[in-house]
């Protein structure tokens, strides 16, 4: 594999950039794969990337039905935070962040990945006594966070509404400084050509059809290209996880929801940070061309449109307008939709099935993006070693059986619970 | 924005509605023998295909009656609505 470096780009400067090696391959699939990974995402794509890695299974398949990175790793807004309160949420985002911290140099490839540290703004007593109990618990992990009282917040968003007769004013907020955001295409990029270089076979344009199982043991999958047989596989399928689950006879604590995000045109450096509004569900960053980039509730009923309605889209908008007025002047450059795999208690899955030899990841709601090194790491492990690590022993599908819900936020299918 | 026909009030905009999930699913009879995978089934599973999705609506901003939609859950458009006492055929 050729290396991207200072020195590779003056060189192929000098050709016109015409000489530039394929950054990964477009193999034919083999008629056996050791592991086969259903789902080119982001989280396909890492899990590749650590079996070939870490376990050194190298012997490989990634089976994608579009275009790798043409789903949600590529619809999102970007954050990469670790700011949870329960120990299994906490330690999993914190053990992905510090993948995230050398990803470039692991990945050779420039994530772009920008420390620049997330508000949740408060706007009551009892919230800022939450965020406290939050904080608290995040620093007892290991994770930074600072409680910010209403003039420190003023000073690192002095463009919010801080004035006094506003129906949700600012008390305060809780900032973890090394959160931030990365650029999200690179990071499907930076895995796939990674684990292409150490033999994994990328394979895009093939849909999976159905499932090779007999005695209770995975034997294959049938696909649009032809049968290929696995001794394992791995679903990453995010928002067609339940399309699967029913070709496998599963039922699941999924619901397939869409999400909408937007950006504004952009404009000069006006916000440095991630700052989320605390009286509704809406997030917002800057991105570096200068775009403000804003998300918030999901559209609040079962669909695969990948496409969002008006009324959530001027909803969230609402909320960012109420929390930075100037918002209300920017013209709207794109809004696009994802479908979200929102799992019942807002946390995601994990773990293996009843299904020997066939592994499942998903539930991600609404923080897919941020846990893309984390799950693809763990889900690697759990495939390899054929037992979950003890980072995603609480990602379990079993826990909605036994009761031991993450229901960090409360959050799961239900927006209107919110 | 989608447009649901109420049987109650007729047709309205999506904004006076609040979603209640799949119509199909049956909470397990009461003084019944019932398992812990058949509540795990009522409280948390969901089938949530692409396509034709039987789904409860609230009228919320109107009658507030609660209603049953078949509406396609990849093209969004809406089939059939029925009262909430009215059987899915």
């Amino acid at each position: 594999m050729q290396k991207y470096s200072v020195f590779s780009l003056i060189k192929n400067a000098l050709s016109n950039h015409e000489n530039w090696d394929l950054a990964w391959k477009d193999p034919t699939p083999k008629k056996e794969y050791d592991v086969v990974i259903i789902g080119g995402g982001g989280h396909g794509l890492a899990t590749a990337y650590y079996l070939a890695k870490e376990h050194n299974i190298t012997n490989v398949a990634i089976i994608e039905k579009g275009w790798i990175g043409g789903g949600n790793v590529g619809r999102n807004t970007t954050i990469i935070r670790s700011n949870y309160m329960y120990d299994e949420n906490a330690l999993f985002s914190e053990f992905g962040m510090n993948l995230w911290r050398k990803m470039s140099q692991d990945l050779n490839y420039n994530v772009m990945f920008s420390p620049r540290g997330i508000i949740n703004l408060a706007h009551s007593d009892a919230q800022m006594n939450v965020y406290a109990r939050r904080g608290n618990s995040m620093r007892l992990n290991g994770i930074d966070a600072v409680l910010l009282n209403r003039e420190q917040v003023k000073e690192i968003i002095p463009m919010a509404d801080f004035s006094e007769n506003v129906r949700f004013p600012i008390f305060g907020g809780l900032m973890q400084p090394s959160a931030g955001t990365a650029r999200h295409d690179a990071v499907a990029w930076g895995y796939a050509r990674q684990a292409d270089s150490m033999g994994v076979d990328i394979i895009q344009n093939c849909e999976v059809i159905g499932f090779d199982i007999s005695a209770g043991k995975v034997n294959g999958i049938r696909t649009s290209r032809g049968e290929i047989k696995a001794k394992k596989i791995g679903l990453c399928v995010a928002g067609s996880t339940n399309i699967l689950a029913e070709k496998l006879n599963m039922t699941l604590p999924i619901e397939t929801h869409l999400l909408q995000a937007c950006v504004s045109e952009p404009v000069k450096p006006v916000l440095d940070n991630v700052v989320t509004f605390g009286a509704g569900h809406f997030y917002i960053s800057q991105s570096d061309k200068g775009e403000m980039v804003m998300g918030g509730d999901l559209d609040g009923y079962n669909s695969y449109a990948q496409r969002g309605n008006l009324p959530t889209l001027q909803h969230v908008l609402t909320e960012g307008i109420a929390m930075m007025p100037f918002l209300s002047k920017l013209k709207m450059l794109r809004t696009w939709g994802g479908i979200m795999d929102m799992s019942m208690d807002g946390s995601p899955i994990i773990d293996k099935t009843h299904i020997e030899g066939l592994y499942l990841n998903c539930g991600w709601c609404y923080g897919g993006f941020k846990a893309t090194p984390a799950s693809g790491w763990t889900f690697a492990h759990t495939i390899a070693q054929d037992r979950v690590h003890e980072l995603n022993a609480g990602y379990s599908l079993n826990r909605f059986n036994t009761g031991h819900l993450l229901d960090e936020k409360g959050l799961g299918t239900k927006t209107w619970i919110s | 924005m989608l447009h649901i026909k109420c049987p109650h009030c007729g047709m309205r905009s999506q904004n006076e509605f609040s979603y209640g999930g799949d119509a199909s699913v049956k909470r397990p009879e009461l003084g019944k023998d019932i398992s812990d995978q058949d509540w795990n089934n009522f409280v948390y599973n969901r089938k949530s295909l692409r396509g034709k999705h039987w789904e409860l609506w609230q009228h919320l901003a109107g009658c507030r009656q609660w209603i049953k939609v078949e509406r396609d859950t990849g093209s969004h458009e809406i089939f059939k609505t029925l009262k909430a006492e009215e059987e899915i055929s």
